[in-house]
């Protein structure tokens, strides 16, 4: 959680983007050891490193079949964590809250994304401001100061309900309604859409020009062209932003927390399941529980990453 | 429109894009493009406009926040910043500086660590490459929940709780392989021919690492400085994880203390103290804006 949810992109990225260049990298290094024992020195403090998520790692799946709190040893329990785990329903709350808020977030963020690039890319005046303006909330979305923020402006006294007002509208108690406490978290994600934005717009400047001048010249227009070149080109980029999206909001923690002052509520409506996981390891010290749910968090996260990449088989082009 | 028919050649497109000078090309009519700045500033405004009454909240009185809705204040109340400043157990200084010498450990760290491993991986040939670059792409996949509750162990047990260790040791055994794979990205794009011409002088691989690759990966360089600062300048779960003492606490920890020890009263110095963890990260956003807008174009796009 420390790590930036970019992290994963990255990886899909590399994987998806860049297939033919790391093939040609490993013809070309084969089984060549020119450098040998040097290397290694330069990759001696990774390889340490390395240790200290390989050993975890492993050590987490054990530790999910025990029951452990830190202060006496593991006891060997079998199956009983995951038995437990999907009587839980809590465990089924924290998930229904964590799915409704990425398929939720993760979509809308994208197309105010793809949309604001669109824009922008059509030789704007002004460009580097309104990148800047549009970018900057996703550095800090998901600072407390920023959370805080939001349970301000959405309190039931806040500018948003007054500015519903203003309309005739009354606006919920969109931080202490069970029923809008989650829509409030998921404006904050949309808020931050600016990552994104900024990748379609690096993406969108690389699409030759000239096929556009070339479907002119053959009468197609605006949509048409949209549908025919302009995605088609930047699919590898939506599927980077969407696996990218994806997993930085399967594993959201710290807008459930300082939003709800820890506890998921109101009534468990901002239960993140990283959330509930910290409560059981961190707060009740159920260790062994925790990192059960932690393992069946992994085996999600990497299921979806695979539906991922086999689904983007059918539609993401690669101009190679 | 001559010139858009002859395509520009990928590495100059890259060049400039990675330049960050765009050709300027208007499309449609004034009237479309009046229309488009419209949209723009319309939306960009409701963009800033959170972060606009939050800079307002934190000079009106705390009992006017919430009633006064203007964006002017009609009571000026400049005394919020003093009094959140010394509103928490300790002076919000401890924290200012807590959180950068956290940041700086964590920038030195990764400056170091990431570079040897992405000189390594960009640069150097030898046995067992492919094996561990792709145990490299493996560990960003693991989200940090499956591997935090044994870390969590070995730090309780090596008695480093209650420390900054457990959030800045890691930093330099180059644990955030998302920062070697941004640096490996930009090492690759130098000429190989370099390093040919550096072996020539008779520079061993130590020498052309520091005096010819890290010249040259700078801009990289500053990018994972400045992803690293404001990832910790902002982390709230490592900190809210490992650290007890007030007198250990960062930035985000402190705030966190506003909603929880003042109650709902204090809403003024809590936005003033706000506005003051948020400045440090929007500086440096606007003197590096460029190495970052690179530095995710970049991994995203090559």
């Amino acid at each position: 959680m420390t790590a930036p949810a970019t992290v994963l992109g990255a990886v899909a990225a590399e994987a998806a983007t860049h297939k033919r260049a790391r093939r040609g990298t490993r013809v070309r290094n084969g089984s060549s050891t020119a450098d040998g024992a040097v290397a290694y020195l330069f990759l001696l403090p990774w390889m340490i490193g390395m240790l200290f998520t390989v050993i975890p790692f492993g050590s987490s799946l054990y530790l999910a079949f025990t029951d452990y709190n830190l202060l006496q040893p593991a006891k060997f329990i079998g199956l009983d964590n995951f038995v437990r785990l999907f009587q839980d329903p809590k465990i089924a709350t924290a998930a229904g809250v964590t799915l409704s808020y990425t398929f939720i977030a993760v979509p809308i963020s994208m197309a105010a994304a793809l949309a604001v690039a669109l824009l922008l890319n059509r030789g704007v005046r002004g460009l580097p401001i309104y990148r800047s303006i549009f970018y900057l909330p996703s550095l800090i979305g998901a600072s407390v100061a920023v959370v805080i923020l939001w349970r301000s402006i959405f309190g039931y006294d806040g500018i948003v309900n007054k500015a519903l007002a203003v309309f005739g509208i009354e606006g919920p108690g969109w931080v202490t309604d069970p029923d809008w406490a989650l829509v409030t978290l998921i404006t904050l994600s949309i808020w931050g859409f600016g990552g994104a934005m900024v990748i379609f717009l690096a993406g969108l400047r690389q699409v030759p020009r000239m096929y556009y001048e070339a479907a002119s010249v053959d009468g197609a227009t605006g949509w048409r062209q949209f549908r025919s070149i302009t995605l088609p080109l930047i699919s590898p980029v939506i599927f980077f932003n969407l696996v990218l999206g994806l997993i930085g909001a399967l594993q959201v923690f710290t807008q459930g927390y300082v939003f709800s002052g820890g506890t998921g509520g109101p009534a468990d409506s901002t239960l993140f399941y990283s959330l509930y996981l910290y409560q059981q390891g961190f707060q009740r010290f159920d260790m062994g529980y925790a990192s059960a749910m932690a393992w069946v968090m992994f085996v999600v996260i990497a299921l979806f990453t695979a539906l991922n990449f086999v689904a983007s088989k059918r539609w993401v082009f690669y101009d190679d | 429109m001559t010139d858009s028919l002859t395509a520009e050649s990928l590495p100059a497109r890259l060049m400039r894009i990675a330049r960050g000078g765009y050709r300027e090309e208007r499309t449609g009519t004034p009237a479309t493009r009046f229309l488009r700045h419209v949209v723009l500033i319309g939306f960009g405004l409701i963009m800033l406009y959170p972060l606009v009454w939050m800079v307002s909240a934190s000079i009106k009185p705390s009992n006017e926040v919430f009633s006064d809705t203007g964006i002017l204040p009609a009571n000026l109340e400049l005394g919020n910043y003093a009094a959140g400043w010394d509103a928490l157990s300790q002076p919000f200084h401890v924290y200012l500086f807590n959180s950068l010498l956290l940041a700086v450990l964590n920038i030195i760290g990764n400056l170091f660590s990431c570079s040897l491993a992405a000189y390594a991986f960009s640069r150097l040939r030898f046995r067992g490459k492919g094996v561990l670059f792709a145990a490299m792409l493996g560990t960003m996949l693991l989200p940090a929940q499956v591997v935090l509750i044994p870390q969590y162990v070995i730090f309780a047990k090596l008695g480093w709780l209650n420390t900054y260790l457990p959030l800045t040791v890691p930093a330099f055994f180059a644990t955030n392989a998302f920062f070697i794979f941004l640096l490996i990205q930009f090492m690759r794009a130098l000429p190989m021919e370099l390093q040919d011409a550096a072996r020539i002088d008779g520079a061993g691989p130590f020498r052309t690492y520091w005096s010819v690759i890290m010249p040259l990966t700078i801009p990289a360089m500053a990018t994972v400085a400045i992803f690293t600062f404001i990832g910790s300048w902002g982390d709230f779960f490592g900190p809210l994880l490992y650290l007890t003492d007030q007198k250990l606490f960062t930035v985000p920890l402190a705030l966190r203390e506003f909603i929880s020890s003042t109650g709902a009263s204090a809403w003024g110095p809590m936005f003033a103290m706000s506005v003051v963890s948020l400045l440090p990260v929007i500086a440096f956003f606007f003197i590096g804006q460029r190495y970052l807008i690179n530095g995710i174009a970049t991994t995203g796009m090559k």
